[in-house]
């Protein structure tokens, strides 16, 4: 079903989300259980951009379409036969809705355009990664299962991949760091890897390059990344002491150090915004209890139904009362009848 | 690393040398100052009994990689490192943060990683972590 009510509910949706994104970027609490608020991080940002791409085709498709990719067919085959505006009827409205179509299908090949575009600059990125390793990195029995790379400034990060998942260090960094907290940072870039942090992190970095301008996305990259982070660090913790940790991450920050991702890879350090590493360090140091398992369950169900509002309102047909689902064959039917004639002008 | 687990032989150890070829054949070259024949950097192989060919085959993938560059000198192709091993190690550091998209705020991070009150906050946990562990 297509119609005001369904482009308003999906609005509604695309404001909730952005509504919903600034509401968790300041929360407090998904530092206590950082997968599920990345969860509702995902969810947000999948309904987000449904609802918004949604909204603007279905006020762009003509009234009484059965279905979203029926509406666009429609108008797509009009303008093929150069009647998008139809003789005797006001442009304007026709004109605001062709806009409103078309930005919804510019938004959509956007989001995905950038996904890909994320996608193979990774790829390109890690390969490059992979053949300057193989030339310059070693093996050091300090950091078991690791590269070195001479460089003088502590660096760890990790290159996630299919085939040959790797960690790499920087001699600067087993310089810096006593054995116990070099394996706690080996054990949370194993952590990365083995979760493959990077596939999370990734659609937020595609957003935040495509919407450069926008708070919201730059804030939702943040946060996912910094929850990434605690995700590791959490996993590090089942393993490694406490204040191994701690004691490194404090180390890396307070060593002034060059803590940087090569693109593609996660750095034990993360992305440093103002207070992050003293976040990570406070939390490791001082946790709060994670949140209950009934708190938890209701953010999960909460992503799932954040997801499948704008999901059902688009695919499923008759979403809109009987008495409007009664209209539809009939408005259907009148416009196909209006179809025909149009089919037979040109030959007449 | 690789130890833990036993390669399948065949494939994979023989990429595994190639790749290892192209490292020391990388190193040789970093090592000298000047361009070198194929058979310069044969000579200079810890390993001797290294074919003609093979070592060539090697200088030539690396120069299509780019690591290398080649140039004519009267019959025989000279090679040298296309960069220094030091500009390979910067830019493997580097590159990604040049490719995030945000280079100034990336930059800008790498020359300062935490602001003055974070720092003193880390300084503190350091503090508190070095004062209980006992050393």
């Amino acid at each position: 079903m297509t119609g005001p009510a369904d482009a308003a509910l999906l609005a509604a949706v695309a404001i909730g989300s952005v509504r919903g994104s600034a509401a968790l970027g300041v929360a407090r609490w998904p530092r206590r259980s950082p997968r599920a608020a990345i969860l509702l991080w995902q969810a947000l940002g999948l309904a987000g951009g449904l609802a918004a791409v949604g909204a603007l085709i279905e006020i762009g498709v003509p009234p009484g379409a059965t279905s979203v990719a029926g509406g666009v067919a429609r108008v797509a085959s009009t303008a093929a036969s150069g009647r998008l505006f139809p003789p005797g009827q006001p442009v304007l409205p026709v004109f605001l809705r062709l806009v409103s179509l078309v930005m919804g299908l510019a938004l959509l090949t956007q989001l995905c355009s950038v996904l890909v575009a994320s996608s193979a600059m990774v790829i390109r990125a890690r390969r490059r990664q992979r053949a300057l390793l193989a030339l310059l990195a070693h093996g050091d029995p300090k950091a078991p299962g690791a590269l070195v790379v001479d460089y003088p400034a502590a660096a760890a990060y990790c290159l996630p991949g299919l085939r040959s998942p790797r960690i790499v260090v920087s001699v600067g960094a087993l310089d810096l760091l006593r054995p116990a907290e070099l394996a706690a940072v080996l054990a949370h870039e194993r952590a990365h890897l083995r979760e493959r942090h990077d596939l999370v992190v990734l659609p937020f970095t595609a957003l935040r390059r495509a919407f450069g301008w926008s708070r919201i996305c730059a804030d939702a990259h943040q946060s996912v990344a910094l929850l990434i982070e605690m995700l590791a660090d959490d996993r590090a913790l089942r393993a490694r002491p406490a204040r191994a940790l701690a004691g490194a991450l404090a180390r890396f920050g307070t060593a002034g150090c060059a803590e940087n991702a090569p693109a593609g890879a996660l750095a034990v350090s993360g992305a440093a915004h103002e207070g992050d590493m003293a976040a990570r360090v406070t939390r490791i140091m001082t946790p709060a209890p994670p949140l209950t398992y009934a708190v938890r369950l209701a953010i999960w169900c909460a992503a799932t139904v954040i997801v499948l509002v704008p999901v059902a309102i688009l695919l499923l047909p008759n979403l809109a009362p009987a008495g409007a689902g009664q209209h539809g064959p009939s408005r259907a039917a009148g416009s196909a009848r209006h179809g025909s004639p149009g089919a037979v002008r040109p030959g007449a | 690393m690789a130890g833990s687990s036993p390669l399948p032989v065949g494939k994979v150890a023989s990429v595994n040398r190639l790749g290892d070829l192209e490292r020391a054949i990388m190193d040789v070259l970093w090592g000298t100052g000047t361009s070198l024949t194929v058979r310069e950097v044969s000579a200079q192989l810890t390993e001797r009994d290294l074919a003609h060919t093979t070592v060539m085959t090697v200088l030539d993938r690396l120069a299509k990689k780019g690591f290398a560059r080649r140039e004519r000198d009267g019959r025989a192709w000279r090679y040298r490192p296309a960069a220094t091993r030091e500009a390979y190690v910067t830019e493997l550091m580097l590159t990604a943060l040049e490719q995030t998209g945000d280079r100034s705020a990336a930059l800008a991070r790498f020359a300062k990683s935490v602001s003055g009150a974070e720092a003193s906050v880390l300084r503190g946990a350091l503090d508190e972590i070095e004062g209980d562990g006992g050393g």
